[in-house]
């Protein structure tokens, strides 16, 4: 069967049997278990009432449990067992996590993860603030904010490509295709770099690529915030002398506060997560790995799913304040 | 801003140059990739993008006809003919004036247009700037090839489609991207669409229902949220593989659903309670069941938020790579995605910039269209979704 057909027929499948499943469950609900009339019909319509959140949750709930909460539990379970050759596994308690710790690329890769950890964010954050700002009272101030925020529908794969283009190098007796090395030998640099091959700092090339794609969510975001600025603050601070640079550091950015840890915390949630940009564009090579890419390169080349568990477990573990952090704030401010 | 203060800020100029320096800082890269796509492989590898879109000075080696094509006048040997149509690797710059040329690889401009050359094998050559020519000797003209010319010429910008008539029409198996472009397809709308309608009726229930357990579930989704997607990537696959899904789209598009589900119960849910109670009070009142309530009144009203999910989860369905190569894409590469394609291209086509710049381009044209044509759907989920 064509792809195409089979994935009409899945939309219609996947669609019609959700619209159905709630709408037969309903009427299953009211009119056959717990009919609203007869003798007991006070109580019959309380107890439907007690059942029905469940029904709209259903799915959506088996689904996140499926999806997301077994694999947290499965993985955790992997990550402390082996697998016997011929099927099975054994437990062999932190043998992984040892094996792990073990291996220079592991800790390379922890190394590469906190640069980007704090580099990408910063970065990111500051350009978008910086961006957000100066767009904010200028006449063609939308247009921009639009083509700075375009990266954002770029993936990753493409975003890579883009960035190759940049980075490319020629030997230095022909002509620079690469922007990145036409203007450092217009600079006056003396040959043309492979950007992506000089260990260390190849890093900050590649973390270029997400600080460009990145940048955009932050100055929505935090354009936004600064709008909700109260102008009365703003307005008591220029009567009372405050030079620009004073109204933007001493009274905006206080007050956006709250916004710029959001962003930051998000933009830090992608950076742990960070894949696709490494494996398109070096794979790990030349001091590059990163946490995702290490667990990838044990799951499915080198076929370790004890070794490449532990490491996803490691992603996890680096993300769990944050979720706990959201998970406080956002009770919080239901209550 | 300064202005309330009855004077113009000399910061103004400065605003508008770094905003502009910036814009151009973040357009760049793109505009690089995207006209490259439209050059041939010649002009990528000979010059810089940027200077596409100006003429370049460009030198040829063509060769004239060979010595069949002589014939005799009043007693010499003559071949005539125009250097830029005798020879395929000259075709199509016709318009391009010749500045200099020459006959030898030591001294490639040693002629102005019009001058006359002392062929080495006897005979001489005249050139002109249009790339008319004429080969004259006494003695018949020899060798099973034609004299080679040094042309060196102000080619004017010039763009071609070939190379989106490559990747798109070829059907060459490691170029062609029309296959990667509908799979991707059939990858993203059922990944789109049937998630929004599940996470509907849970954000409703969590908006609007009451009943034991309803924060600790919110707070269970809003958990869920930064989960990354790396733990479920094996324990999923073995369950895929176990009750017999395996590798294919029913996979993909369940794994997509799963893994789109936090965000859009989310997002949804936060919309509608924000949604006026009045109104759904009086439809309860009026006896209206919580299904019409919903149907009727909540999917409507919410269809601000539904698009910034069906955005977002597009947009990242579209863009995925790590979710299709774990649970799509098997060992046959029939169901290959474009960003799988692209990468196999990075891997064996890394020089041969025009096809991984248009291979590229074609992925990325269509979230563009939808980034610029819902923007404003985008950023209101942006500003609704990001845990406050």
């Amino acid at each position: 069967m064509h792809p195409a057909i089979q994935g009409l027929i899945t939309i219609v499948i996947g669609v019609g049997g959700c619209a159905g499943y709630f709408y037969f469950s309903n009427m299953l609900l009211d009119k056959v278990l717990f009919p609203a009339k007869g003798p007991n019909a006070g109580r019959n319509i309380k107890r439907a009432n007690m059942i029905r959140p469940w029904l709209f949750l259903f799915p959506a709930l088996f689904v996140l449990g499926l999806y997301l909460t077994y694999p947290v539990i499965e993985t955790l379970r992997l990550s402390l067992t082996d697998r016997v050759p011929g099927g099975g596994y054994t437990f062999v308690g932190l043998d992984n996590y040892a094996q792990m710790f073990g291996e220079p690329k592991f800790w390379e890769a922890m190394r590469n993860n906190m640069l980007w950890l704090v580099v990408v964010p910063a970065a990111a954050t500051g350009f978008g603030l910086l961006a957000a700002q100066l767009t904010d009272r200028i006449s063609w101030g939308n247009l921009a904010k639009s083509l700075i925020f375009m990266p954002m529908a770029i993936s990753f794969v493409g975003a890579a490509v883009i960035w190759k283009l940049v980075y490319d190098a020629r030997p230095i007796d022909q002509e620079q295709i690469g922007i990145l090395n036409a203007v450092y030998l217009a600079l006056g640099g003396a040959e043309p770099q492979q950007w992506l091959t000089i260990p260390f700092w190849n890093n900050f090339f590649l973390m270029a690529v997400l600080i460009w794609i990145q940048t955009g969510f932050a100055m929505v975001i935090l354009s936004a915030a600064l709008r909700g600025i109260p102008e009365e603050t703003v307005e008591a601070a220029i009567v009372d002398g405050a030079g620009p640079f004073q109204i933007f550091f001493k009274i905006k950015v206080p007050q956006i506060m709250g916004t710029i840890v959001v962003v930051w915390t998000t933009i830090t949630i992608i950076v742990l997560k960070i894949f696709d940009i490494v494996f398109a564009m070096t794979n790990g090579q030349w001091e590059t790995q990163v946490l995702a890419n290490y667990m990838y390169d044990k799951l499915f080349r080198a076929n370790d799913w004890g070794v490449g568990s532990a490491s996803a477990m490691v992603i996890m573990l680096l993300v769990t304040p944050i979720l706990v952090w959201n998970v406080y704030n956002a009770r919080k401010e239901m209550r | 801003m300064d202005n309330i203060a009855g004077k113009k800020s000399s910061l103004t100029w400065a605003v508008h140059i770094s905003v502009a320096l910036l814009v151009l800082l973040w357009l760049l890269p793109t505009i690089g990739l995207f006209v490259s796509s439209f050059r041939t492989a010649d002009q990528i590898s000979s010059t810089g993008w940027w200077k596409a879109l100006f003429p370049t000075e460009q030198t040829l080696t063509l060769r004239t006809k060979t010595a069949e094509a002589q014939t005799q006048e009043n007693g010499v040997y003559v071949i005539e003919g125009n250097i830029y149509e005798d020879d395929p690797a000259g075709e199509g710059k016709g318009e391009a004036d010749i500045t200099s040329w020459g006959i030898s690889s030591r001294d490639v401009s040693a002629f102005a247009p019009g001058d006359t050359a002392e062929l080495r094998g006897g005979g001489t050559l005249t050139l002109e700037a249009s790339g008319a020519y004429r080969m004259e000797s006494v003695e018949e003209f020899s060798g099973s090839r034609g004299q080679r010319v040094f042309v060196t010429a102000e080619v004017p910008p010039e763009f071609t489609l070939e190379n989106y008539e490559t990747v798109l029409l070829s059907g060459n198996a490691t170029d062609s991207m029309a296959k990667a472009f509908f799979n991707t397809l059939t990858v993203t709308i059922p990944a789109t669409i049937i998630p929004i309608l599940i996470a509907a009726f849970a954000a409703y229930a969590l908006a609007w229902m009451d009943f034991p357990g309803r924060a600790l579930l919110i707070a269970f989704v809003v958990a869920l949220l930064v989960v990354p997607l790396q733990l479920a990537l094996i324990p999923l696959l073995k369950l895929h593989l176990g009750i017999g899904i395996g590798k294919g789209y029913l996979g993909v598009w369940l794994a997509h659903t799963g893994f789109g589900m936090p965000l859009a119960v989310y997002l949804l849910r936060n919309y509608m309670v924000g949604l006026p109670r009045d109104i759904i009070e009086n439809a309860r009142v009026d006896g209206a069941t919580e299904f019409q309530i919903f149907v009727r009144i909540i999917l409507p009203l919410s269809f601000p938020a539904l698009a910034s999910f069906a955005i977002f989860q597009f947009l990242w369905t579209w863009n995925d790579l790590l979710v299709a190569i774990v649970f799509l894409i098997d060992a046959t590469g029939d169901t290959t995605v474009m960003t799988r394609q692209i990468v196999e291209l990075l891997g064996t086509r890394g020089g041969n910039w025009e096809i991984l710049a248009t291979a590229a381009f074609v992925s990325i044209a269509v979230p563009l269209l939808v980034f610029f044509a819902m923007q404003k759907y985008l950023v209101r989920g942006l500003l609704a979704g990001s845990v406050k």
